[in-house]
């Protein structure tokens, strides 16, 4: 199908920043299975938190209901997307607070230096943001000398060890306490050089450290989990309370959010701070929520602004079978469920947003031709675990299946590209042709005990040759065994002189 | 174009739609709104799922009744300073806390420094939702602005019963959006060092809540 000869619009632009790959899935995570302790962090997070959600989403008699109702809400949204955009600026200039667009990541970067500039300041305190994160903003501000403070503990682990955040919801996951109290006692001006690693200690060196920034901030920067068009309200939900800092001692307030977190009704919140919570970190209820719409006189930041961020979402938008990718609320639920990212790790993704979500949203924002991402949609088992723990079930699966159709359609339509089938075109012909007859599947696997003895004496085959290489990349696989299953199954009716014998449809 | 004009002529691009509005009522309710909208409890039942809730996240509850709360609040206070919007009703404070009080309002607020400085604070409450553990302020005369409830290290809030509701839509029907809220389920907590969680980071590490009848 392709949309160039029919004369149809061409695709809004590409989105840019911190969502693409700088290095191929497979060799980057390739590179990360040797890591040890990143597995054995993640295996422990992950597990942790997916088992905490089961245990809350189960106490709710409704939660199917609400997913169903936070599906139908943000398709709704999108649906209404002008309409709800244009209502929510004028509700929140109406209450004092001022709103700016942003084409792409380098537009919004701009204007908040532009906002920052104009207090005078040259220091900003930042609330967890992934839009922030997305068009890199703290480095675009560093280089023009603007320091910004990453105020979330996990942010500023990792900020103080000039790394990059591995997950959406615990950012320093791939760290454990002694790489954390390491990085304090390096990175972190006036420590007590007795720290231990104990958790407790560390959270309180932190608390220390930015206590006098959040007093003294003038300027802070924050993302917004929604935006209610209807009263020009924007919303963040957290726990440690740098959020509730940032967001109601400076006296000046700057958000950045996407143009896709907007959402009709004040009603609404009803669903998604049921949904929301439970899903990301398997709590009741986060321990903060901060809502505001526009400034309040006398309490809270004078001067308060928004900045609606498309940077490829209207791309992602114009992709009917990608479209509700933008339904996420960045809960993570996904990622935590997921075998290959629990395997490979946040980095592997190469992008803002990692694991089951970032494999189909980044693509979708940068286009899948843009060379980097073009490897993301396949680094997925596709077993479906994403869709059944997401909380507006976005059905990621098939936008993956979706998006590898478009990336083979990619290659076969570009210019030069070989005519001839690829390796995969092939097996997967062969596959069909032999699948589909009871007597050559049996032909094919009198061809087993050759698998045998290709395996090591270990029992598995660590290399494939040729197409099968990519698969043994990552993994080994075990040696087929030395009889077929259908070859024990015929010499199982020859016996079946016994009486004890399983008759068929009496399996069940 | 200005970057407004082009982002919303991206979207309908998108969307396949006309630059003119749609038809449909803006505010129209919430599609699918199959789940509960109330939880039908009893006002027992509601209390006793706030106080159970709210001690899962590590808060000190109790259940006073009205004419015991000045007595309840002036012990919670173990002799610290303390911080309290000008419309804090006048008995909820014992005569014996005048000298340790401190007032805040909009018209005239305390400096940060002065509030780091201050043991604790005392508020009321706009809205509790007992299924979560949730405490709402919604910046009303006796809760105040929303930086003392922040920086003071101890939060003593007082809930009146007849403010508790059973789930999270029934407390959003009740509260107005537009003022600035803030929603306190538990003292302030963060697991972000191998998952294990420690209370207390920048907001009160210590959540008093006195529930009166
Ligand atoms: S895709 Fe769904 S499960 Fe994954 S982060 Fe987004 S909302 Fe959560």
């Amino acid at each position: 199908m392709s949309t160039v000869s029919l004369g149809m619009p061409a695709l809004p632009p590409r989105g840019f920043g911190n969502i693409s790959e700088t290095e191929p899935f497979p060799s980057y995570a390739r590179r990360e299975l040797q890591n040890d302790q990143l597995r054995a962090n993640l295996r422990h997070a992950t597990h942790t938190i997916r088992d905490k959600r089961l245990r809350v989403v189960s106490e709710l008699p409704d939660w199917e209901e609400l997913r169903e109702a936070g599906s139908a809400i943000k398709a709704e949204a999108m649906e209404r997307l002008p309409e709800l955009l244009a209502q929510f600026e004028e509700q929140f200039t109406a209450r004092g607070g001022t709103v700016h667009w942003a084409r792409d990541a380098a537009e919004a970067n701009r204007i908040v230096e532009g906002l920052v500039r104009a207090t005078g300041s040259s220091e900003v305190v930042k609330v967890k943001s992934m839009a922030t994160q997305e068009i890199g903003l703290n480095e675009y501000l560093e280089e023009r000398g603007i320091a910004a403070f990453e105020t979330d503990l996990a942010e500023l682990i990792v900020q103080l060890g000039h790394d990059k955040p591995s997950h959406i919801l615990v950012p320093a996951i791939h760290r454990n306490r002694t790489e954390i109290r390491d990085i304090f006692l390096r990175e972190m001006p006036g420590v007590d050089p007795e720290l231990t690693d104990e958790p407790r200690r560390l959270a309180m060196a932190a608390r220390a450290h930015l206590r006098r920034k959040f007093l003294s901030a003038k300027v802070a920067i924050s993302g917004a989990n929604f935006g209610i068009a209807e009263t020009g309200t924007l919303g963040v939900v957290e726990s440690e309370g740098n959020g509730r800092m940032c967001l109601t001692l400076p006296e000046t307030l700057i958000t950045v959010m996407g143009i896709e977190k907007v959402l009709p009704r004040a009603e609404d919140l009803g669903v998604f701070m049921q949904l929301l919570p439970r899903s990301s970190t398997g709590e009741r209820m986060n321990p903060y929520t901060s809502l505001w719409t526009g400034s309040t006189p006398g309490d809270g930041p004078k001067d308060v602004h928004v900045v609606l961020l498309d940077n490829g979402r209207t791309r992602a938008l114009a992709d009917r079978h990608g479209r509700s990718a933008l339904h996420c609320i960045r809960c993570s639920a996904c990622m935590n469920v997921c075998p290959v990212y629990e395997r490979a790790g946040g980095h592997a993704y190469g992008s803002t947003y990692p694991g089951p979500i970032g494999a189909i949203l980044s693509p979708l924002l940068t286009g899948v031709e843009a060379e980097e991402n073009k490897s993301l949609p396949y680094a997925s088992s596709l077993c479906g675990a994403c869709f059944d723990a997401c909380p507006v079930k976005i059905n990621i699966p098939e936008i993956l299946v979706h998006l590898r159709g478009e990336d083979v359609e990619a290659r076969h339509s570009r210019p030069g590209a070989r005519r001839l089938p690829s390796q995969f075109d092939l097996a997967m012909a062969g596959a069909s042709w032999a699948m589909s007859d009871g007597a050559r599947m049996g032909l094919l696997e009198r061809g087993l005990p050759l698998g045998k003895a290709a395996a090591g004496r270990d029992g598995v085959i660590s290399k494939l040759p040729g197409l099968g290489a990519g698969w043994t990349q990552s993994r080994d696989i075990p040696a087929p065994p030395a009889e077929s299953f259908r070859a024990q199954w015929a010499k199982r009716a020859k016996n079946s002189a016994d009486p004890h014998g399983i008759k068929e449809g009496e399996g069940k | 174009m200005s970057a407004r004009d082009d982002i919303l002529a991206r979207i309908h691009a998108a969307l396949g739609t006309d630059i003119t509005p749609g038809e449909r009522e803006v505010g129209a309710s919430a599609p699918g709104a199959g789940y509960r909208a109330t939880s039908g409890r009893t006002e027992d039942e509601l209390v006793d799922l706030l106080v159970d809730r709210l001690e899962d996240y590590k808060a000190r509850v109790e259940v006073v009744a009205a004419a015991e709360l000045a007595e309840a609040i002036r012990t919670r206070l173990e002799g610290k300073t303390f911080v309290a919007p000008a419309g804090l009703p006048a008995d909820w404070l014992h005569p014996s806390l005048a000298d340790r009080r401190a007032t805040d309002s909009r018209e005239e607020p305390l400096g940060v420094d002065r509030l780091d400085a201050i043991g604790a604070v005392v508020t009321g409450s706009a809205v509790s939702i007992a299924e979560t553990g949730t405490i709402v302020l919604d910046g009303s005369p006796d809760q105040g602005r929303r930086a003392i409830s922040l920086v003071p290290d101890h939060h003593v809030c007082v809930v009146p019963v007849e403010t508790i509701v059973g789930i999270v839509p029934e407390g959003f029907a009740r509260l107005d959006v537009t003022r600035p809220l803030t929603l306190i389920s538990g003292p302030s907590a963060t697991s972000d060092i191998e998952l294990e969680r420690v209370e207390g980071v920048h907001g009160p590490r210590t959540l008093d809540v006195l529930i009166v009848r």
